[in-house]
C-alpha cells in the first residue's frame, strides 16, 4: 500500500492519468475543474508530456481525437456547459471507435447554470451525448480515492473497447480533499494497429473515419459497436451494495449523494427502517441486474439525485416497475442533506415510521 | 523514359471531382512535394468536411476525416503526438476554414503550431450545392445569395492570407492560383516550401490557393479560369504575406 497523501479530487483525477500513462491533455478554462488544467500545465512539461490550454473546447476535443488517432493515451476535462461544447467531438469519436477519456465535474444547469455541484448531466452522458447511436462508458466516484482509480480504469477501458470514457463527477468530488494512495499503474497493452502513425512505408496507410456514405456498411458499422457494447455490459458493470441484506427500502445514488444516503440509512437503521443503497459505480453500463433482484425483495425504491430526476428512469427500467420509484432530489447547485433523505426513507418506508 | 508519371502519394483511384475543378491539380501538387521530400512514410493528411472531404481515399499516407472546421485542431493532436516525426498537413475549403473553423485556422497560426494547411478558395460552398461561402465576392449570385451578395446585408468576404499574417505565430503565409501553368508552378513551389518549413521546425504554414468551382459558378471549365483571372485574382492578389524566414534573414 502507497502512502496516504492529502489531495483533491481534480488534482486525483489529474495525478492518476499521469500514473496511466497519459502524457496528452488538452484543456480549456471552467470552474469547478481548473485544478486538473493546472495541475497537467506544472507537471507534464516536466516528464516530456504535453499541456496545451485550446481556443475552445470544441478545439480542445479535437486535439484528443488527434492525439487518440495516434493511438496515444489522451484526456480532456471540462464541467457541464462545456461537455457541452465537446459533444460534436464525442460523436466523432464513438464514430470513429477511438479511445479517450473525458472528465466532467458537472454543475447545476441548464444555461451558464452555476458553479456549485451538480449531476443533471446523468442524461447527456449516458444516453449517448452527441448525435447518432453511441455509448459512453460513464464511470462515477464516489470519493478523492476513486476519482484516481477510476480515471486509471477509465482509460484502460477506452483501450480495451476503443471508445471514449467519462468520469462523471460533481463540484464536491472534484473540489473536496480526502486522503488518497496512488500506487504504480500496469498499463495493460491493447491492438494498435489501426492507429495512424505514419506508413514508415512498412504497411498500408491507415484512415481514421466515421464518413460511411453507404446505408449497408453504415449499418454494418453500428451493429458491430453495439455488439462490442453488449460485452460492456455483460463484462464490465461496478457497483456497491451497502446493507442491502436485509433491506426493506432500496436508496439508489451515486457520487456525492451516495455518501449523503449513507449516513441517512445509518440514521434509519437507528430508527429501525431497514434501508440499503445501491450505488451504480458504471452509470452506464448500468447495474441492471442489482437493480432487477432487488425490486423482488424491497418495498420501494428511491433515487437520491442532484437533478429533476433522471437516473430514476434506468432505476425504473431496471426494476421493471415492480416497485414504486420516488425521488428525493435538490438542484441547482444544492446537495440533499441527510435529513431530507432520512424523511424521504420515513415517509416512503411501508406504513410510514415504523 | 518515363517524364510524366502519377505521383506515389497520390492513389490510383478516379477522383470524383466534377470537370474543370482544380482540386485535382491541388491534390496533384501535394502529392508530388510528399514523393519529393521523400515523406510519404512520416505524413498524416487530415480531409475536411466539403468536397475534399474524401481525400482521404486519394493520398497515399495515414489519414485522417476531421470534423466541420476542425482540422487545425486535429492537425494540432496529431502534430503534438510525436512532433519530430509526423509531417501533418490539413487539405481545406474555403467553408470549412475561413467559416466554422476560424477559430482553430486561427489559434492554430497563433502558436504557430508546426502543421501546414493547403487552404482551397473557391469562394463557394461546392458539396452542400453552392451556398455563399465566407471568401464569396460581393455581387457573387449563389444559392443562398440569389440577387448576389449584398454587402449591407451579410457584409464582405474574408481575405485569409492577408488577416494571417498579421499573427505574429504565422511563420508562412502565400497565396497562389492554378489557373494557368505559371500559376500552377509557383503553386508547387509554395506548397513544397510550406512542406519543407515543417521538416526544418519553422512552424506555421499556410498555403491559399485560389480555385473554381464551375459547377456551382455555372461556367464551362475554361469560363471558370478566366472568371480566376478578372474576378478572383484582383480582389485576392497572389503573392507572399508572410514569411518570418525570410524577414529573419532581412531579406
Amino acid at each position: 500500500m502507497a502512502e496516504k497523501v492529502l489531495m483533491k479530487g481534480n488534482e486525483a483525477i489529474a495525478e492518476a492519468a499521469i500514473l496511466a500513462g497519459c502524457r496528452h491533455y488538452f484543456g480549456y478554462p471552467i470552474t469547478p475543474q481548473t485544478e486538473i488544467a493546472a495541475y497537467m500545465a506544472k507537471k507534464m512539461p516536466k516528464i516530456g508530456g504535453c499541456f496545451l490550454q485550446a481556443e475552445s473546447e470544441v478545439a480542445a476535443i479535437n486535439m484528443v481525437y488527434g492525439v487518440a488517432g495516434t493511438g496515444k493515451r489522451v484526456m480532456t476535462s471540462s464541467s457541464s456547459p462545456g461537455i457541452s461544447l465537446k459533444a460534436e467531438g464525442l460523436s466523432y469519436l464513438a464514430g470513429s471507435d477511438l479511445p479517450s477519456l473525458v472528465v466532467n465535474v458537472q454543475r447545476g444547469g441548464p444555461g451558464l447554470g452555476g458553479i456549485q455541484p451538480s449531476q443533471s448531466d446523468y442524461f447527456q452522458a449516458t444516453k449517448g451525448g452527441g448525435h447518432g447511436d453511441f455509448k459512453m462508458i460513464v464511470l462515477a466516484p464516489s470519493s478523492v480515492q476513486e476519482m484516481a482509480d477510476l480515471t486509471i480504469k477509465g482509460f484502460d477501458l477506452a483501450e480495451k473497447y476503443r471508445m471514449t470514457s467519462m468520469i462523471l463527477a460533481d463540484g464536491t468530488m472534484g473540489q473536496m480533499m480526502e486522503p488518497v494512495s496512488l500506487e504504480e499503474v500496469k498499463v495493460n497493452e491493447y491492438d494498435k494497429s489501426w492507429a495512424v502513425t505514419g506508413t514508415k512505408c512498412e504497411r498500408k496507410k491507415n484512415i481514421i473515419n466515421s464518413l460511411s456514405l453507404v446505408p449497408e456498411e453504415l449499418e454494418k458499422l453500428n451493429f458491430a459497436r453495439f455488439e462490442r457494447y453488449k460485452a460492456i455490459e455483460e463484462n464490465e458493470v461496478m457497483y456497491e451494495e451497502y446493507m442491502m441484506d436485509d433491506a426493506e427500502i432500496c436508496i439508489a445514488a451515486f457520487g456525492i449523494a451516495a455518501r449523503v444516503a449513507k449516513n441517512a440509512i445509518n440514521a434509519a437503521r437507528k430508527e429501525g427502517v431497514k434501508a440499503g443503497l445501491i450505488r451504480p459505480i458504471t452509470l452506464w453500463p448500468f447495474p441492471n441486474e442489482a437493480f432487477r433482484k432487488a425490486a423482488d425483495k424491497v418495498d420501494c425504491f428511491i433515487s437520491v439525485e442532484l437533478s429533476m430526476g433522471q437516473m430514476i428512469e434506468d432505476i425504473r427500467l431496471a426494476s421493471e416497475c415492480k416497485k414504486p420509484v420516488y425521488l428525493c432530489n435538490r438542484v441547482g447547485g444544492m446537495i440533499p442533506s441527510p435529513e431530507l433523505v432520512l424523511e424521504s426513507i420515513k415517509a416512503h418506508c411501508k406504513g410510514g415510521t415504523k | 523514359m518515363v517524364v510524366f508519371d502519377k505521383p506515389k502519394s497520390l492513389a490510383d483511384v478516379p477522383l470524383h471531382y466534377c470537370p474543370g475543378c482544380t482540386h485535382g491539380i491541388i491534390h496533384r501538387l501535394v502529392a508530388e512535394t510528399i514523393d519529393e521530400l521523400g515523406i510519404e512514410g512520416k505524413t498524416i493528411g487530415v480531409a475536411p468536411v466539403g468536397c475534399s472531404v474524401l481525400a482521404y481515399n486519394y493520398f497515399n499516407c495515414d489519414m485522417v476525416e476531421a470534423a466541420h472546421g476542425r482540422a487545425p485542431a486535429v492537425a494540432t493532436g496529431l502534430k503534438r503526438s510525436d512532433p519530430d516525426n509526423h509531417i501533418v498537413f490539413t487539405y481545406q475549403g474555403d467553408g470549412d476554414l475561413a467559416s466554422i473553423g476560424m477559430a482553430e485556422t486561427v489559434h492554430s497560426a497563433a502558436r504557430n503550431e508546426n502543421i501546414t494547411i493547403i487552404f482551397v478558395n473557391n469562394a463557394i460552398y461546392g458539396m452542400t450545392g453552392g451556398q455563399m461561402a465566407p471568401t464569396s465576392l460581393p455581387g457573387q449570385v449563389t444559392q443562398t445569395s440569389p440577387y448576389g451578395r449584398d454587402t449591407d446585408h451579410c457584409g464582405f468576404p474574408v481575405k485569409v492570407s492577408e488577416m494571417l499574417s498579421q499573427l505574429d505565430g504565422a511563420g508562412y503565409i502565400e497565396r497562389v492560383a492554378v489557373n494557368n501553368v505559371k500559376n500552377v508552378r509557383n503553386a508547387k513551389k509554395a506548397i513544397k516550401k510550406a512542406f519543407q518549413n515543417q521538416i526544418d521546425k519553422k512552424g506555421f504554414s499556410l498555403i491559399e490557393v485560389v480555385s473554381t468551382c464551375p459547377t456551382n459558378w455555372g461556367m464551362t471549365p475554361e469560363k471558370a479560369l478566366e472568371w480566376v483571372e478578372e474576378k478572383m485574382i484582383p480582389y485576392y492578389p497572389l503573392g507572399v504575406y508572410k514569411d518570418r524566414d525570410a524577414e529573419n534573414k532581412g531579406e
